[in-house]
């Protein structure tokens, strides 16, 4: 029995079924990606995941506990964290006050009305954000507005926010999208560190085949809404259900 | 001290020193000069000064922190209004009961109106907090015509019951509001040379609660919760999806702000116990709006130096009226004196409003931060000019540049 379990999952827009009878199982302590040419409902699957969408039938599990009718941020106090496909931060704010927010989050749950303390005499909040600075290498730009970041920058602040949650599944949308290689790299070298180093599920839906087969331990294939073959990286690279799926019959 | 850092505690001090010596500061001409008109060191107007301060500081703290831009503020200011002067009718003249009702009450009716509008954010939002003002409004002119004396306004009369005080004094007057006696109206005269400086109780108590509604604000502006309400302002997605619900942050800044009106509007009845329709008109509420982007939205000072700067204007610059523009010109050749009149008349007197225009267009233009930037700009220039040619060499502000990560 995976973390996350997602059974018989349909989903439509108008005449369009985009997701049909999604199975999906995601073990515990394992990287499984979600790959599929564009269109195949990888964004949709995910929306669903996190609250934002909810679909027309089937169900979805998180630790025993559906998320369906859940909120994104009630989701989020369950142990679900997300990283967008173009990093969300607040862009307003400080570098610093980015990572304080989310342990704030974590430490004091979805409201709280603390409007007479300090936020620099939090001082345990400020010490968890301040060594995930340090952790993500980025504590020289501490004072930095977010939004003058570069872009690989503000993709591992976002990254550092969700880990300061110690999240139990980490979904990723696209994380490489639009990136350099170096920078590509770059994020695989600190998925692979996340990976070995903390007690953490990670899901992540991915184009480039480059990260989904330096990173998967699982990797599911979903072709016009239905997941077409689920297994292990070594199995995917020679199956021709894939190939067909990807390149077209011709190929 | 007081849980706040060095930096805040300096703009604390200078607010306290500039409101309590208000009557000073405000007061530099003469009596009897010809610049005299320009002294605004009268009780009644150095009221104004801080009662529309606090209304904006409250209103600061939704504006400016959550971006929620409510059009409908004056209601709370006007509830505020209603409620002290009921309780002057009921209970006593004395102004704190009256204060802590206007407070409670606005703070019910913001609790009400903000769980509607706050559904809906951005220009609907403004839609629907306008839309309630206005519906406000026109209770208090009509229909509800037997709890606010419909278009005369509400006012205290000699056969009000005042259960705990009098309902007419000695000499068969109506009383007065007072502080535990103390009368709000009194006024010490200190004549100094050719100055009058006037020291008015009643401005002593309104300058000493903005203080503390200063003081209130700059701990929500440094706390957990202010942080949450910029990061709604900032990025309502990412929030939602770091686990917290915006909704009742959002909520919680409208009430506030409108328990901050309601001050202002208990304030103001304290000062002069009436209360009329017109100050719930949508007018009013832009008025405040005004206030705080002139002075700089989302800056702590900026809504105080806002109020103050827009009350000054309409209550000197009307003033001026064409006989005062003829004396100021007096010097010129007849011809001449009449078409500089002619050309400044528009912008003075009842026409206080265009110049008004002129200078808020300018300051959004050029200092999109308010008052505050302007400041910080002017501030910038002169520590430009005393900083040393060569900059100390100092690791922690000049760290050595890191490799680039793309080798």
């Amino acid at each position: 029995m995976g973390i996350l379990e997602v059974k018989g999952v349909n989903k439509r827009f108008g005449g369009l079924q985009a997701l049909g009878d999604v199975n999906l199982s995601v073990a515990e302590n394992t990287v499984h990606a979600i790959i599929g040419p564009n269109g195949a409902g990888k964004s949709t699957l995910l929306n669903c995941l996190v609250g934002k969408l909810i679909p027309d039938t089937g169900s979805v599990m998180f630790d025993g506990q559906s998320v369906l009718g859940r909120t994104p941020y009630e989701i989020n106090q369950m142990g679900i964290s997300r990283v967008f496909q173009t990093p969300e931060i607040f862009g307003d704010l400080t570098v610093f006050e980015n990572m304080v927010i989310p342990c704030f989050a974590k430490r004091d749950g979805s409201f709280r009305m603390h409007a007479f303390e300090s936020v620099v005499q939090e001082q345990d909040i400020c010490l968890q954000a301040e060594q995930m600075l340090v952790d993500v290498n980025m504590q020289d730009k501490r004072h930095m507005h977010a939004a003058s970041l570069s872009r690989g920058d503000k993709r591992r602040l976002e990254m550092a926010m969700c880990l300061s949650q110690k999240p139990r599944l980490l979904l990723l949308d696209e994380p490489t999208a639009g990136m350099a290689r170096a920078d590509t790299n770059n994020t695989i070298d600190l998925l692979k560190e996340i990976k070995s180093t903390r007690d953490i599920t990670i899901a992540i839906i991915e184009h480039d085949m480059h990260v989904v087969f330096s990173l998967a331990d699982r990797i599911t294939v979903l072709a016009q809404g239905t997941p077409l073959v689920e297994d292990s990286p070594e199995n995917i690279r020679g199956n021709p259900k894939v190939r067909e799926a990807y390149l077209g019959e011709a190929a | 001290m007081l849980g706040i850092s060095k930096k805040d505690m300096t703009i604390l001090l200078v607010v306290i020193v500039l409101a309590l010596c208000a009557p000073f500061i405000l007061n530099p001409f003469p009596t009897g000069s010809a610049m005299a008109q320009f002294n605004a060191g009268y009780p009644d107007l150095m009221q104004r000064f801080v009662i529309f301060g606090i209304f904006a500081i409250g209103f600061n703290i939704l504006f400016g922190l959550t971006g929620y831009l409510s059009f409908g503020h004056a209601a709370f200011l006007g509830v505020g209004s209603y409620s002290a002067v009921w309780m002057f009718k009921l209970l006593s003249m004395n102004v704190v009961p009256a204060i802590l009702l206007s407070m409670i009450v606005a703070g019910l009716f913001s609790v009400l109106i903000g769980y509607v509008s706050l559904r809906r954010s951005g220009i609907y939002f403004s839609i629907l907090t306008l839309a309630f003002a206005q519906m406000s409004f026109n209770l208090a002119y009509s229909v509800l015509t037997p709890i606010t004396n419909g278009e005369t306004g509400l006012q205290l009369t000699l056969s009000d019951k005042r259960y705990l005080g009098q309902s007419v004094t000695e000499s068969g007057s109506i009383p007065v509001t007072n502080f535990f006696g103390l009368e709000m109206r009194s006024t010490y005269d200190l004549a100094v040379g050719g100055w009058n400086f006037q020291f008015n109780a009643g401005y002593y108590l309104c300058a000493i609660i903005m203080i503390v509604a200063f003081y209130v604000s700059m701990r929500i502006f440094r706390s957990p919760f202010g942080l949450m309400l910029r990061a709604v302002k900032s990025n309502q997605q990412r929030l939602n999806y770091t686990g917290i619900n915006p909704k009742p942050y959002t909520l919680a800044a409208f009430v506030i702000s409108g328990i901050y009106a309601g001050l202002a509007g208990g304030l103001m009845a304290s000062m002069d116990p009436l209360a009329g329709a017109e100050r719930m008109q949508w007018t009013a509420s832009g008025e405040v709006v005004l206030m705080t982007i002139l002075g700089g939205a989302g800056t702590l000072i900026g809504p105080v130096l806002g109020a103050g700067f827009i009350k000054y204007f309409e209550n000197i610059f009307s003033k001026i009226n064409d006989t005062v523009l003829h004396q100021w010109f007096a010097f010129m050749p007849d011809g001449l004196e009449d078409v500089v009149v002619f050309i400044v008349h528009p912008f003075v007197g009842k026409g206080w409003h265009l110049t008004l225009g002129i200078l808020f267009m300018l300051v959004v233009t050029f200092l999109p931060g308010g008052l505050v930037e302007g400041g910080q700009r002017i501030a910038k220039l002169f520590k430009r000019e005393k900083a040393p040619a060569v900059p100390p060499s100092d690791p922690e502000h000049h760290p050595k540049e890191t490799p680039h990560v793309a080798e």
